[in-house]
């Protein structure tokens, strides 16, 4: 084991902790702001690689050319969501919530199932394929590229609800809905863009992930078991948080998995997990 | 007294006009054999395939084909010893449903009294509905089901002409041997790289037996959770466990991303040796274009094995004229099948399922008798035929062609593969 392999592995790992950084990121704000865990996000994330591959294949349109419009979609999506099926379980009990969104992740893969046949599909020959060296390590583009788009979102995001007033209005609709309603502000609005803002997100992994992971109607899945333990490493409905959990599972996966055996790699991030949950239940960066 | 002599005479006459018809039916009776596959339901579509390999069998069999003439029973005019009886096919559709199979497998057996069952594609299916011909008394013949456990269960009545997971697993080892035997190529060590489910567990430990017995290095034995989000890390661990040889069994999705992580971090051993699935699909090729290249995968059968084999391009043209689709793996299997089973019956002589059975197990078909790459048909005491092997495929411009078994090679292996950096 030299010091090159280490080297390129904590690469690979911080590339593929920013892709669960963003899945985790939507995942977190929904819960952040409504307290609703959303079952159907892998799902959102899938769209977003159809909506990018389908792009590819009738109009030829790269998908660094058609993240914007497919992240637009996905949050006028998240929105007509909300506005259509969420909003009606506000307040109902969590069971009921459970089993809408969980309801709704049954639908949309039985949806892509039906209209987009269960094959794997992938786009070749995008801008980005290929890789390079740097040093003594190889990094592939498509995951460089994605790695960079999901630092930039996730800056957007931390800008939006630090520096702008809306961004403000979300922020306290999370800390207290009672208290932001009394200030005036409409929760019903501030839910739908969480909605909005979280099925872009994860659209825009989507996007991201498209260039290098093949696309199937499943694909949702192999994603959401580890969006799940980012986000409550990270503490729920913190968007830093997740950030930061996104890229150390990332690496201890991939580290671990090199260190002690790839069979044990997800092994290592749900002991992790547990531990974490044991310990330090509020997550690293939550608040208690 | 009168009337009565005409009476008896008329009556003898009758009888024996009955007796003479009940002769002639005997000798143009007909030969039932229960076929059992999945006709309905998810794998409908290669349920369909082999019901036309069945008819094209039975055909040949019963009006002859002038243009295959190496085929036994070519001549047509049903089974010789027989008395020409023509084979009557009684078809049964189990859905991909074991416990349907068992209940089809009982309706033939008991209510339309077939000499004989085929069946049934699926592993599990053909499982449970030679169980009930098992206890029934009556010859079960498989063609294609792969799972290795079918033939170790000591059936008397049980008999599978295509190879099992297993053999499929050894002909990689020979491969080698026959590779360095053959061509002086000489492999060291072998990683071992299988996904966690049951076929990929089951794959790594034949392979932990296998390697060391034939003499080669374990260099490392990788066994991954089937849809990972990245094999980084595994693709990682061979890098630097350096072997020549890597030998894998992924299904697509998988089999994608690690080839995409190959290239990525520049891991080139000598060869990829793939055990078919994920590599074997269409998509496979299509997706990676040129980086599928060299990869070399097991196959169960190939069309290009007719440049060595006229009798394939043959029965092919056959096949192509009446239903407009080659041959697959699937269909040159199940209709290899029942010209197994239809030899036996003819050595049989007989439509009892006792002397069929004796029939079978002494079964002796050459190699130049067969649409297969096997060196004949042969039954061990489990049923299982020792003579079948697998074929071992490489891609090339996003072909397969057959490079092993080197007598029924299309093209010379290209080893080892080019390193990424290298390639054009």
């Amino acid at each position: 084991m030299t010091f090159d392999i280490l080297l390129q592995t904590l690469a690979s790992g911080v590339l593929i902790g920013l892709i669960y950084a963003l899945v985790a990121i939507g995942l977190t704000m929904i819960f952040g702001v409504m307290d609703i865990v959303n079952f159907a996000h892998g799902e959102f994330l899938m769209i977003g690689m159809y909506s990018s591959f389908w792009m590819f294949a009738l109009f030829h349109l790269d998908p660094m050319l058609t993240l914007p419009l497919t992240a637009l979609m996905l949050f006028a999506f998240g929105v007509l969501l909300y506005k259509l099926l969420i909003v009606r379980i506000v307040n109902a009990p969590m069971v009921s919530q459970i089993f809408t969104t969980f309801g709704l992740m049954i639908l949309l893969r039985g949806l892509a199932q039906f209209f987009w046949k269960p094959d794997f599909r992938s786009i070749e020959n995008s801008f980005v394929a290929g890789s390079f060296k740097l040093g003594q390590i190889q990094l592939g583009k498509p995951q460089l590229v994605a790695g960079i788009g999901a630092i930039v979102v996730t800056g957007l995001i931390y800008g939006f609800l630090t520096r702008t007033k809306l961004g403000a209005a979300l922020e306290a609709t999370a800390a207290d809905k009672e208290a932001a309603r009394l200030m005036g502000i409409d929760s019903h609005r501030m839910f739908a863009l969480a909605w909005g803002i979280g099925a872009a997100c994860a659209g825009v992994a989507g996007v991201l992930l498209s260039t290098f992971f093949p696309i199937f109607p499943e694909v949702g899945a192999t994603f959401i078991l580890i969006a799940f333990v980012v986000v409550n490493l990270g503490g729920f409905g913190s968007v830093t948080g997740a950030f930061w959990a996104g890229i150390l599972v990332g690496v201890i996966e991939v580290m671990g998995g090199l260190l002690l055996g790839p069979e044990y790699k997800l092994a290592i991030v749900l002991v992790l997990f547990l531990g974490v949950l044991m310990w330090r239940p509020q997550g690293l960066l939550g608040k208690a | 007294m009168k009337t009565f002599a005409n009476n008896f005479l008329v009556r003898a006459a009758l009888l024996a006009m009955g007796i003479g018809a009940a002769a002639i039916a005997q000798a143009q009776q007909e030969v039932k054999i229960g076929v059992i596959y999945p006709l309905t339901g998810a794998a409908a579509s290669s349920g369909a395939e082999m019901r036309d390999a069945l008819e094209l069998a039975v055909d040949i069999i019963n009006n002859g084909a002038r243009s295959v003439a190496g085929l036994p029973f070519a001549a047509g005019g049903g089974l010789p010893n027989l008395k020409g009886a023509k084979i009557k096919l009684v078809f049964a559709d189990h859905q991909g449903n074991p416990q349907v199979g068992a209940t089809e497998a009982e309706r033939l057996i008991t209510q339309e009294k077939v000499s004989a069952v085929m069946g049934a594609y699926f592993s599990n299916v053909t499982a449970t509905a030679s169980m009930v011909a098992e206890r029934y008394k009556v010859p079960f013949l498989n063609a294609e089901s792969s799972s290795a456990s079918l033939t170790q269960r000591g059936f008397k009545w049980f008999f599978r002409t295509t190879p099992h997971d297993d053999l499929f697993v050894r002909n990689q080892f020979e491969f080698l041997k026959d590779l360095k035997a053959r061509k002086g190529i000489d492999v060291k060590s072998i990683a071992t790289f299988n996904e966690n489910t049951l076929w990929g567990n089951e794959t790594t430990k034949l392979q932990a037996k296998l390697v060391p017995e034939n003499g080669y290095t374990m260099a490392r034995q990788i066994v991954y959770p089937a849809k990972s989000t990245q094999l980084t890390s595994e693709v990682q661990t061979l890098k630097a466990a350096a072997p020549t040889v890597v030998m894998q069994s992924s299904y697509l999705g998988d089999a994608l991303l690690s080839m995409k992580t190959y290239k990525e971090l520049g891991f080139s051993p000598d060869m990829i040796l793939a055990n078919d699935a994920g590599f074997s699909d269409t998509e496979f090729t299509k997706t990676l274009g040129k980086d599928a290249d060299y990869i070399i995968s097991r196959e169960v059968w190939a069309l290009d094995l007719a440049k060595n084999n006229p009798l394939i391009r043959q029965v092919n043209d056959l096949f192509m004229a009446k239903y407009k689709i080659n041959f697959t793996g699937n269909s040159s299997r199940t209709f290899t099948g029942l010209m197994v089973l239809a030899d036996a019956i003819n050595r049989a002589g007989s439509t009892e399922p006792e002397a069929i059975r004796k029939a079978l197990t002494e079964t002796d078909i050459p190699a130049s008798k067969l649409i297969m790459p096997w060196k004949g048909v042969k039954f061990d005491a489990d049923g299982q035929n020792t003579l079948g092997q697998g074929i071992l495929v490489q891609i090339m411009n996003g072909q397969n062609n057959t490079v092993w078994p080197f007598e029924v090679a299309a093209k010379d292996v290209v080893w080892p593969m080019p390193k990424w950096d290298q390639r054009k």
